[in-house]
């Protein structure tokens, strides 16, 4: 208890500390960044807008500690500003909009990936030596060296442009209608395969790596030997002997995780045009929606924190010596 | 703190005394996946180097019709602006090398510093240096490049600064639970007593036994720099006007090479990428395997025993 709390507090820590350089980035950002946007924006601008952004960075003469105080308080209550690109929608709003799509790519990402490298990493320590032991872990590297992006690419020019077995862009055909019948959802599925495919390579060999080297440590151990002295059947000690003490890595790396897998989801969808919250954050780049990125950056620290802290929870729950301590 | 720490299976062993790091230099050349990704490696700085000779003139000037399959003229073929893609591979090489290195180097640094600081002086310090490389390390990375480069004034300098922030903060955390196991040896304690600066324990004392892990970090800080350079570069945060790797892939898809089935002008500085970063875990690999000897295959056992 008095660890989740502990953790809790940290969590809450590192969320501050990103709030915080949010306010901070634009205050310190040489020039006025107002009138660099405004020039920028050619003239598209209304004067609410400029008076929206004027108060988000700060330029409205109060002291700097009162815009603080009520920049913390709006961020705590929701109110992230008005978006540029999208006036008068406020951010939250966009956000919300799209954060399901990515939720929805990265889960699936991050769930196949992990599950299917962490047995893929117990086969190859357990059968050491084995083609799965010798040929995949560099193959894998290999694969994980590329970027993301690039793969995405490489994936959509394949399957989507030059094959054509997969549709090239968003995450459901234009002209259907959301809903839960089995129409959408197989079409949803069949826009989801590409770009969770990619997601899926890269990370895979990370994860079975790592349970690769855990797992050889707890071959070693005694426990181990006494099992197989027992005469328990192979399988048995492999999974419900080796591979379960193994795995506790395996669940703090999947908050860890999370984030780079957010980081590739993030260039995977700009890649496929997929309208999740990536796709988002580029347009608000491309748009220099400054209000927007600071949501959305804010909106997926929340998000990573929260997993981990979640994490947490299933780990004390899953490893008796953290609970003693 | 115990849920955030990650247990690194692959922590290698500390090499004692300094015969054995000149061993470990020996052993890499032995290993065929270093000397491989040494070799790799070798190639790509000497193309680096070289591009002025190689393609000389400047590689954005646009000289020939545009989307050109590659051809005798255009080894690689031309972009849609018609600019030779080969040339344009060669000098983005020079780019991409030296922030992947400059910030690898820079960020390892950093890494060093605190790690060294965090485990020689303790409890507070410690305290509150690991609380710090925490925060950075959950803070999700690319969301955080994102918005210090869109804030920033654009530039390579910018670039550097930003992936530094983001990038020292896992080495960090490696290189201080290494040192902190050194810091509990007799001969550090016989140091402290002797009355040497702490200064000179942190780098002459404790530094030179943890060499294969700096290495180890500097490789993986290397492949995260030259990655994430790419990426952002992507986005179209870097400086455009820039000849990079990852400004050849930003400006691939935004004219559409995609659409347009112009795979030549996308494929060649992905691959090269992805072989600078191969080259880099290969290496990074084999040290792993030459310093942590229960990661080594049997059969090697077996050899060496013999």
């Amino acid at each position: 208890m008095r660890l989740i709390l502990r953790n809790l507090g940290f969590y809450l820590l590192a969320f501050w500390a990103s709030i915080t350089l949010n306010f901070v980035l634009p205050r310190f950002m040489p020039g006025d960044p107002v009138s660099r946007m405004f020039a920028q924006a050619q003239g598209t601008m209304q004067p609410d807008q400029i008076a929206q952004l004027r108060k988000l960075f700060g330029l409205d003469n109060r002291p700097l500690w009162e815009q603080y105080v009520s920049y913390v308080k709006s961020v705590f209550t929701g109110d992230l500003g008005i978006s540029i690109t999208r006036f008068p929608t406020p951010v939250s709003d966009v956000i919300g909009s799209q954060i399901g799509w990515t939720l929805l790519l990265g889960g699936v990402a991050l769930v196949i990936a992990a599950v299917l490298g962490n047995l893929l990493g117990i086969v190859a320590a357990w059968r050491r030596g084995g083609v799965l032991d010798s040929a995949f872990p560099p193959l894998l590297i290999f694969v994980g060296s590329f970027p993301y992006f690039w793969l995405a690419m490489g994936a959509l020019y394949l399957f989507g442009v030059s094959l054509g077995w997969f549709p090239m862009r968003h995450a459901y055909d234009v002209g259907l209608t959301p809903g839960f019948n089995g129409e959408f959802l197989s079409n949803v599925a069949t826009h989801l395969v590409l770009p969770a495919l990619t997601i899926v390579l890269v990370s895979i060999g990370g994860w079975m790596l790592g349970m690769r080297n855990t797992m050889i440590a707890t071959t070693a151990e005694d426990y181990i030997t006494m099992a197989e002295a027992k005469g328990l059947s192979p399988s048995r000690i492999m999974f419900r002997y080796a591979a379960r003490n193994a795995l506790l890595p395996s669940v703090t790396n999947f908050g860890m995780a999370l984030g780079f897998v957010i980081g590739g989801a993030l260039l995977t969808e700009v890649v496929f045009a997929y309208p999740g919250i990536g796709y988002q954050l580029l347009m608000a780049v491309q748009g220099l929606d400054y209000p927007l990125m600071q949501g959305i950056f804010l909106t997926i620290t929340a998000a990573v924190l929260l997993a981990n802290f979640l994490v947490d929870l299933v780990y004390v729950r899953l490893d008796p010596r953290v609970r003693v301590r | 703190m115990t849920a955030i720490d990650i247990a690194t299976a692959t922590t290698p062993t500390i090499p004692a005394r300094t015969s054995r790091r000149r061993g470990l230099l020996r052993q890499l050349i032995d290993s065929k996946k270093a000397l491989a990704g040494l070799i790799l490696l070798a190639l790509f700085a000497l193309l680096a180097l070289l591009a002025p000779v190689l393609a000389p003139g400047d590689p954005s000037l646009i000289n020939s019709t545009g989307s050109q399959a590659p051809s005798a003229a255009h080894w690689l073929g031309a972009t849609a602006k018609g600019q030779d893609v080969l040339a344009l591979t060669l000098w983005g090489a020079r780019s991409s090398l030296f922030v992947g290195f400059t910030v690898g180097l820079v960020a390892t640094g950093v890494a060093i510093l605190i790690g060294l600081a965090s485990a020689y002086f303790g409890r507070i310090v410690d305290d509150a240096l690991t609380l710090v490389t925490n925060i950075f390390l959950l803070l999700p990375g690319l969301p955080l490049l994102i918005i210090l480069a869109a804030f920033l004034p654009p530039g390579t300098s910018t670039v550097i600064l930003v992936l530094v922030v983001t990038g020292w903060a896992g080495s960090a955390r490696v290189l201080r639970a290494q040192a902190k196991s050194i810091r509990g040896k007799d001969f550090v304690a016989a140091a402290v007593v002797t009355g040497e600066r702490p200064l000179r324990i942190m780098f002459r004392e404790i530094l030179p036994n943890m060499a294969s892990v700096v290495m180890t970090t500097l490789l993986g800080c290397v492949i995260f720099g030259i990655g994430a350079q790419a990426g952002l570069e992507f986005l179209g945060l870097g400086d455009s006007s820039v000849v990079s790797w990852g400004t050849n892939l930003y400006w691939a898809s935004n004219d559409g090479a995609l659409m347009t089935g112009t795979w030549w002008a996308f494929v060649p500085s992905g691959l090269c990428i992805a072989l600078v970063a191969f080259a880099l875990a290969l290496v990074n690999y084999a040290v792993d395997e030459i310093t942590n000897p229960r990661l080594r295959s049997r059969r090697a056992r077996r050899e060496r025993r013999g």
